[in-house]
């Protein structure tokens, strides 16, 4: 039970908003943390959490992309197909996902490691192609970097080619220690 | 290449600025917060913001004094503040730069904004996929609370502005500033009819100011430097300041540009962002985000404001100008942006949800050169059926690159339904298809 689990964090929650439902979608953000996806245990949970009916958690879990109601592989993959990104290649990205990873848009791996989204804008049209993996984005993508993450992340799990708080152009001043490579 | 005093950009281009509030009060931040408290009246900071000629950056362009005047005045109950983070225009990624670089401008903004309608509480309604950018923003927050900035009391004034950070989860549609409350208030992000307007019933039924985080941005610095200042930069008197421009798509440079309003988009994209990448010269640019029509190269001496390039046949919106060389289809760049607001279309009103899928059916047909002649006229018939006919301003996006493409670059789409055409000539026919006698 996340009540259980996560008691001061839902009440912090909780205390952000004057009505309940607000809380909505940042419980259902923590039931997705918890396991990887939105279980129906969850969101009749959450119902009863907020005093609303299971339907209302799930119309509201529905409408978002992000929220996941079926399971991902560990590391969601979600490359970015609308036309700024496509202008400079974001297509060639998914070509590289099939060959390297043997997966199409929707698919899995068959260990569970990777899923692949084919997604719209993430506001990042100035350094595309690009991809988000999980919580972190990946800019400026080339096959080499696209290599080397893969590899970092089979390896450990996380790639310090992931960017970090974002600036382009960068500043020439800063380019040393710029996160995005 | 003229060069312009940046305002938002100019904390975080100085070697070694990190965004902490340490590094945002050495650059004088949180000083238009002590200039204002308990010293001005809410109604006055109003009016300069008003003369400032500030108008809001997230895409409308509605002038943003004029917007907090619309709240009742007698109104006793509460009122709220949402700073719209949940840039989404695809083309458009200033407003990440913002928040990852410099959050405590953003912070300082709300504060202000707050004050001057009276509102005591403040959500920032970020979208989902900032991770970084959420917890950039609850790190401000929380040193902004320890400093006094933020809460109760701020700074022995006896006003209060509390402010969170609530994430959206992956919704296009949420940008629009009724459907942004409803997701704030949990529910599926569907816009609302309008009137009444969040102005009188916005979140929670209550008064509501929906400001873009750009235009916050703005704030503490038309407070230090006064709204004269403000006005006399860019293109006034309608399209004061500077704005951040967001250059994509084909040229050398492409990033963020803060730049007065007014310079040409020959200046934006040849000098600023480098010109086009390879030899190949312009073909297309959209002028502000997914949603405008799309420009030629005719109209690259128009000046970068709200009415020149209104003028001109699209729109200055959230400040994305996406460039595409020779050799780009048209057809294909517009069935893309139609592929995004199909996908993102919330389903609400009929001519938007059914529209949008046939759109993106007839323009996958002549794309893979199964079109028909009169495809062409379905798609304006279809178009037309669309815009102006919905609850919020989707439905005149959506409509926007085909139209557009069709209206300039309509022989590229004839070519690919000649080619179908032409394909189907060949194609054998089936026994009996041409009588039996």
């Amino acid at each position: 039970m996340l009540r259980d689990r996560y008691e001061e964090e839902i009440d912090d929650i909780l205390k952000r908003y004057p009505v309940k439902r607000s809380a909505l979608i940042p419980l259902l953000y923590l039931a997705q943390r918890e396991s990887g996806y939105i279980t129906e245990a969850a969101m009749t949970e959450i119902a009863s959490l907020l005093k609303l009916t299971p339907p209302q958690v799930y119309e509201t879990a529905t409408f978002y992309t992000m929220l996941n109601l079926k399971p991902v592989g560990t590391f969601h993959i979600q490359v970015c197909k609308s036309l700024m990104c496509a202008l400079v290649g974001s297509d060639t990205v998914v070509a590289w996902i099939k060959e390297k990873l043997g997966i199409g848009p929707g698919e899995t791996t068959p260990d569970g490691a990777f899923t692949l989204s084919l997604v719209e804008c993430l506001a990042a049209c100035g350094t595309g192609p690009m991809m988000q993996i999980n919580d972190d984005y990946y800019e400026r993508l080339t096959e080499d970097k696209f290599d080397r993450i893969l590899a970092d992340l089979k390896a450990t799990g996380s790639s310090a080619l992931k960017s970090g708080p974002f600036m382009w152009p960068e500043p020439l001043a800063m380019k040393s220690e710029r996160p995005i490579r | 290449m003229a060069q312009h005093e940046p305002i938002l950009l100019k904390n975080m281009s100085q070697p070694g600025y990190t965004g902490s509030l340490a590094d945002y009060e050495q650059a004088r931040g949180y000083q238009a917060v002590k200039k204002v408290m308990g010293k001005v009246s809410p109604t006055e900071v109003t009016q300069l913001v008003i003369k400032s000629g500030l108008r809001g950056r997230g895409g409308a362009g509605f002038p943003t004094g004029v917007k907090w005047g619309f709240l009742p005045k007698d109104y006793q109950g509460l009122r709220y503040l949402c700073c719209n983070a949940d840039e989404s225009e695809p083309g458009t990624f200033k407003d990440r730069q913002l928040i990852e670089r410099d959050p405590h401008q953003i912070l300082e903004g709300i504060v202000l904004a707050c004050y001057a309608i009276t509102a005591e509480t403040a959500y920032i309604y970020i979208r989902g996929e900032f991770v970084l950018g959420a917890r950039i923003l609850e790190k401000a927050l929380g040193e902004a609370r320890q400093a006094g900035y933020i809460g109760k009391n701020i700074l022995g004034t006896g006003v209060t502005v509390d402010i969170w950070v609530h994430r959206g989860a992956g919704a296009y549609i949420c940008g629009e500033e009724t459907a942004l409350l409803e997701s704030l208030e949990g529910k599926r992000g569907l816009p609302r009819v309008k009137p009444p307007f969040p102005a009188t019933h916005g979140l929670y039924n209550k008064p509501t100011v929906v400001n873009n985080v750009e235009t916050l941005a703005n704030l503490p610095h038309i407070i230090n430097r006064g709204p004269e200042w403000f006005a006399a930069i860019g293109s006034p008197p309608k399209s004061t300041g500077t704005r951040i421009f967001c250059v994509s798509g084909h040229v050398k440079r492409p990033g963020n540009y803060e730049v007065p309003m007014g310079i040409t988009f020959r200046e934006l994209i040849y000098e600023h962002a480098g010109g086009m990448r390879s030899q190949k010269p312009l073909k297309a640019f959209i002028p502000g985000g997914a949603s405008a029509p799309f420009l030629t190269p005719d109209h690259l001496d128009v000046k970068m404001d709200f009415e020149s390039v209104a003028a001109a046949g699209s729109m200055l919106g959230s400040g994305g100008v996406t460039v595409m060389e020779e050799g780009t289809s048209m057809v294909w760049a517009a069935l893309r942006l139609m592929e995004f607001f199909y996908h993102e279309s919330c389903g609400k009103c009929s001519p938007c949800r059914e529209g949008s899928s046939w759109l993106v059916q007839t323009m996958r047909r002549i794309m893979n050169k199964r079109g028909r002649a009169q495809d062409l006229e379905t798609l304006t018939d279809l178009c037309k059926n669309i815009a102006g006919r919905t609850v919020c301003a989707f439905g005149d996006a959506e409509v926007a690159p085909i139209m557009s493409t069709l209206k300039h670059w309509r022989p590229e789409y004839i070519a690919l339904i000649h080619e179908a055409e032409a394909a189907n000539l060949l194609r054998p026919q089936p026994v009996g298809a041409r009588g039996s006698a």
